[in-house]
């Protein structure tokens, strides 16, 4: 075991655990911040995307002792962006979500995506999403989303 | 209640199935019974009386607690019910909150006297019953503020939660519930007209976004109790290996591991390690050194079955369905016969959310949440393993990530786990995680599936023999299902789809083999039409070319006059199509197929090009006949992505392979379903308008899109596919 200081959604956490310990189990067992997801624990999913110093990160392979002082943005802090917010509201207006439990990775992923491609292509979204499964297959709703958040962000002048 | 504690687990099987069984059968395994009741405009009155306080909480402040009698899993049932109810109800809809509803004999499936969701019946079994809980509410509380006024209900309306009365008087609901629930049920209401809905038949958003999109919402596996435990088991790598002996003082040694224990498994036995985190408990089951005694256990190997299955499906096995004369097919010319053969491999559903359950026990009670398809069995399963009634096993039913059959297992296989577990640490919350290695290693896969078709064809195109052999394990043999679903030795899961096929083929004979292997098989969502849809559109597309005919045209003359769904989706399709289907890009081709299961018809057409060796699906157009649309949204959506999840069967990696009985995938890079790269990217959904009873959307989409996929790559190539996964285009 050993103590970690984090940045997660600007506060800051400490824990004490085992220094291979993921940082997805550490949110969600540790902070018991459980709205970022378990899917598979091999990157394959993407349903534990986070930020991690600003760049979109599959949590469940990223042991705690590597985070270092990365500040870490989940989806509960995500609404503190205007990007996340307009993610989120894009989300709720275009009725995307089924079952759910892949959208909170989606988000992230888009929300990453929107932060350094303010008008992405058909292409572009296919690259940024392309490693974010949803069984339910909720796909066409979520370019639907992107698009409808990239207008309103351009729109906005965010 | 009492009759029922008397009754052994295997006695209340009996009952409830008994009980349900002639609509059971009909409804579930029968489109041709079950296409007799739609010609009503409604579906009968249930006979049973639900009362309405297990359904309907008005709150003091408001608030309108609605209890949904089935798991949500994505399939928008926990929008759509509560919307029936607080249509008749009047109740004022941004107020109304939706709660999974507990285990309970109140929240039994109508028809299927279980509680469960499963054969697209959630909105079509309980249409009815939802209405009619709306209606009875709103005239109690009618009854209440008539009272007070000294008036009729005839002299009262009601609008958003509030009861009108003579000479502008007015009262919420919320002042009259505590009085309107001392009042009688009535026994009998008049439900709305079509033209008096509010919300029946609108497009209304989901209850469920906003929690779903900042992380709030808790699913099955976010569950946290104070003291809580979690484990993981490690399974036999063969299905039904047992443990011989285990080391795990390694394990042991690993810090927050708190216990290490052999439990017996649906087949073979298991060591269940505990710890106070997942990491733990996954770190020391890694460290686990297991000797298996393999012995006396099957080695599936997927070659081997494939060997088998051909050599069965070139004789005749068990007759589902034989019209005309069953051996026209050998008097047709040879240059006018189709011989073609079919290979399905093992699929796993892989739900999003990986398998749990959460149970304390504590001697004479138990708690239990999971997020179950089955709770009427799952209750029982726990009940039976802790030695203890059912009506001591607290049920809560927790959301889903996901499902597609996977959470509706008869044999309550992860519950038995969870319940074995958390008796060796009575008093202590134990949450069991299957992790997505065990979920995809783990068995319970959508069966492979064989079939040999001999098809003659007549001067006009169209067939005039049809001889066919389908070989694949049976779902329901073994379970409780096993009576009202199998017969003449043919399991109605594995034909359904082609037996009962819509298509006019004068000599039509249909046959079945259930070979035992060990592997267990579940329903994965839309069951036996996964494939026979895919064997029948692609096989029917194949003689449209042949006859040199527009695949909608062909179809439409293939389909018996009585196939009113299909040929209303037909006539749909052609039209919300026209504006793309014949003037493709270069490169691009049409693709057709028409499917109706659960009651619903579906027509699908593609724009498909090949990109990367792989089919690029630009565009699907889908026509729906699901009768009386409860909430058009919810339709489009379920069709819109639904498809993706259709299209798992032609993903290059979309198989489950077996080699000397251990699984050869491990996660979702062996096993690859589809991302968004190889979803649909726009998918229009048009709705046939109807006020026929609703009838279900969940496994509709799955069957047309896979079909209609090939069909179109068929007209790209030349070749014609036949063996999923589609390896190689």
């Amino acid at each position: 075991m050993a103590t970690y200081q984090l940045i997660v959604n600007g506060e800051r956490r400490e824990v004490n655990v085992d220094p291979s310990t993921p940082l997805l189990w550490v949110l969600r067992e540790d902070l018991k911040m459980t709205g970022t997801k378990y899917g598979c624990g091999i990157s394959a999913c993407g349903a534990c995307t986070v930020h991690l110093g600003g760049i979109a990160t599959r949590s469940c392979i990223v042991p705690i002792s590597h985070v270092g002082d990365r500040p870490i943005v989940t989806i509960e802090g995500i609404g503190q962006d205007a990007v996340g917010r307009a993610v989120q509201a894009a989300w709720v207006e275009t009725d995307v979500v089924q079952c759910g439990y892949c959208q909170s990775g989606q988000i992230m992923s888009a929300v990453a995506l929107l932060k350094h491609t303010p008008r992405p292509t058909e292409q572009n979204i296919e690259e940024s999403m392309g490693g974010n499964l949803c069984r339910c297959g909720t796909y066409p709703r979520i370019r639907e989303a992107i698009k409808t958040a990239a207008t309103q962000l351009t729109k906005g002048g965010a | 209640m009492a009759a029922r504690q008397e009754l052994n687990r295997r006695g209340f099987l009996q009952v409830s199935f008994a009980a349900a069984s002639g609509l059971f059968v009909s409804l579930y395994l029968d489109p041709k019974s079950a296409s007799l009741a739609q010609e009503a405009p409604m579906p009968p009155t249930q006979s049973k009386v639900y009362p309405p306080d297990a359904f309907v909480n008005i709150r003091p402040d408001g608030k309108i607690v609605i209890q949904v009698n089935r798991l949500e899993f994505g399939q928008g049932v926990q929008t759509a019910l509560p919307m029936l109810l607080a249509d008749e109800m009047d109740a004022d809809w941004t107020n109304v909150i939706a709660n999974l509803a507990p285990a309970a004999d109140v929240y039994k499936d109508p028809l299927f006297g279980m509680q469960m969701v499963g054969g697209s019946g959630s909105i079509a079994h309980s249409f009815q019953q939802y209405r009619e809980l709306g209606a009875k509410t709103r005239a109690m509380l009618v009854a209440v503020a008539a009272d007070h006024w000294n008036t009729t209900p005839d002299k009262c309306r009601t609008e958003a939660s509030v009861v009108y009365g003579p000479n502008g008087k007015s009262a919420a609901y919320a002042e009259l519930a505590g009085e309107a629930a001392r009042k009688p049920v009535p026994a009998k209401v008049k439900l709305k007209s079509p033209a008096e809905l509010r919300l029946v038949g609108k497009r209304v958003k989901r209850l469920d976004s906003n929690a779903k999109c900042n992380g709030s919402l808790k699913f099955g596996l976010d569950l946290d109790l104070p003291g809580m435990k979690v484990a993981v088991v490690a399974h036999p790598p063969v299905f039904g290996g047992r443990v011989k002996s285990v080391v795990d003082d390694e394990a042991r040694g690993i810090e927050g591991v708190t216990n290490v224990f052999d439990i017996p498994l649906a087949k073979g036995t298991g060591v269940a390690v505990v710890a106070d985190r997942f990491w733990a408990a996954k770190q020391a089951r890694s460290r686990l050194k297991i000797d298996w005694d393999l012995d006396d256990v099957e080695k599936a190997d997927s070659a081997e079955l494939w060997t088998r299955y051909r050599q069965l499906g070139r004789t005749p096995g068990n007759v589902a369905v034989s019209n005309g004369e069953a051996n026209a097919i050998d008097k047709i010319p040879a240059n006018n016969r189709i011989v073609a053969e079919y290979e399905f491999p093992y699929l796993a559903h892989t739900p999003m959310e990986p398998l749990n359950t959460t149970v304390r026990f504590d001697g004479d009670r138990a708690e239990v949440w999971a997020g179950s398809q089955f709770q009427t069995f799952d209750q029982l399963a726990v009940a039976e393993v802790l030695g203890l009634k059912p009506e001591q096993v607290i049920f809560h039913t927790e959301m889903a990530g996901g499902g597609f059959g996977r959470r509706a297992v008869t044999d309550s296989h992860v519950q038995r786990e969870a319940a074995a577990i958390a008796k060796r640490l009575r008093g202590t919350p134990v949450k069991l995680i299957w992790t997505r290695e065990d979920d995809v290693q783990g068995g319970y896969y959508r069966p492979m599936h064989f079939h040999r078709v001999e098809v003659g064809v007549g001067s006009n195109g169209l067939p005039v023999a049809w001889r066919h052999v389908i070989v694949g394990q049976s779902l329901l043999a073994g379970t409780p299902f096993e009576s009202f679903a199998i017969k003449n030795g043919v399991d109605a899961t594995a034909t359904e789809g082609t037996a009962d096929t819509h298509y006019n083929i004068p000599n039509f004979h249909v046959t079945a083999h259930h070979p035992k292997v060990n592997v267990p098989v579940l329903w994965w969502r839309s069951v036996g039409h996964t494939h026979n849809a895919f064997v029948m559109e692609t096989m029917t597309d194949e003689l449209a070319t042949r006859a040199r005919m527009d695949p909608i045209a062909y179809r439409r003359k293939l389909l018996k006059p009585e196939a009113k769904k299909l040929l209303s989706t037909l006539d749909l399709l052609e039209k919300a199509s026209a504006g793309w289907r014949n003037s493709l890009p270069r490169g691009h081709a049409l693709g057709v197929s028409c499917h109706e299961c659960f009651d619903t018809g579906v027509a699908c057409a593609v724009d498909v090009s090949i990109e990367n060796k792989r089919p690029k699906v630009h565009r699907a157009t889908i026509a729906v006949n699901c009768g009386l649309a409860v909430n058009p949204l919810t339709v489009e959506s379920q069709f819109q992505a639904g498809l993706s999840f259709g299209l798992t069967q032609l993903m290059a990696k979309g198989a489950i392979t077996l080699k000397n009985g251990i699984v050869e995938q491990r996660n979702w890079d062996g096993y690859v379903p589809p991302y968004i790269v190889d979803a649909p990217v726009a998918v229009d959904v048009h709705i046939v308008p109807s006020g026929e009873a609703p009838t279900g959307c969940g496994e509709p989409p799955v069957p047309v899109i896979s079909p209609a996929v090939v069909n179109a790559l068929a007209r790209l190539t030349g070749k014609r596919y036949r063996t999923l996964p589609l390896v190689n285009v």
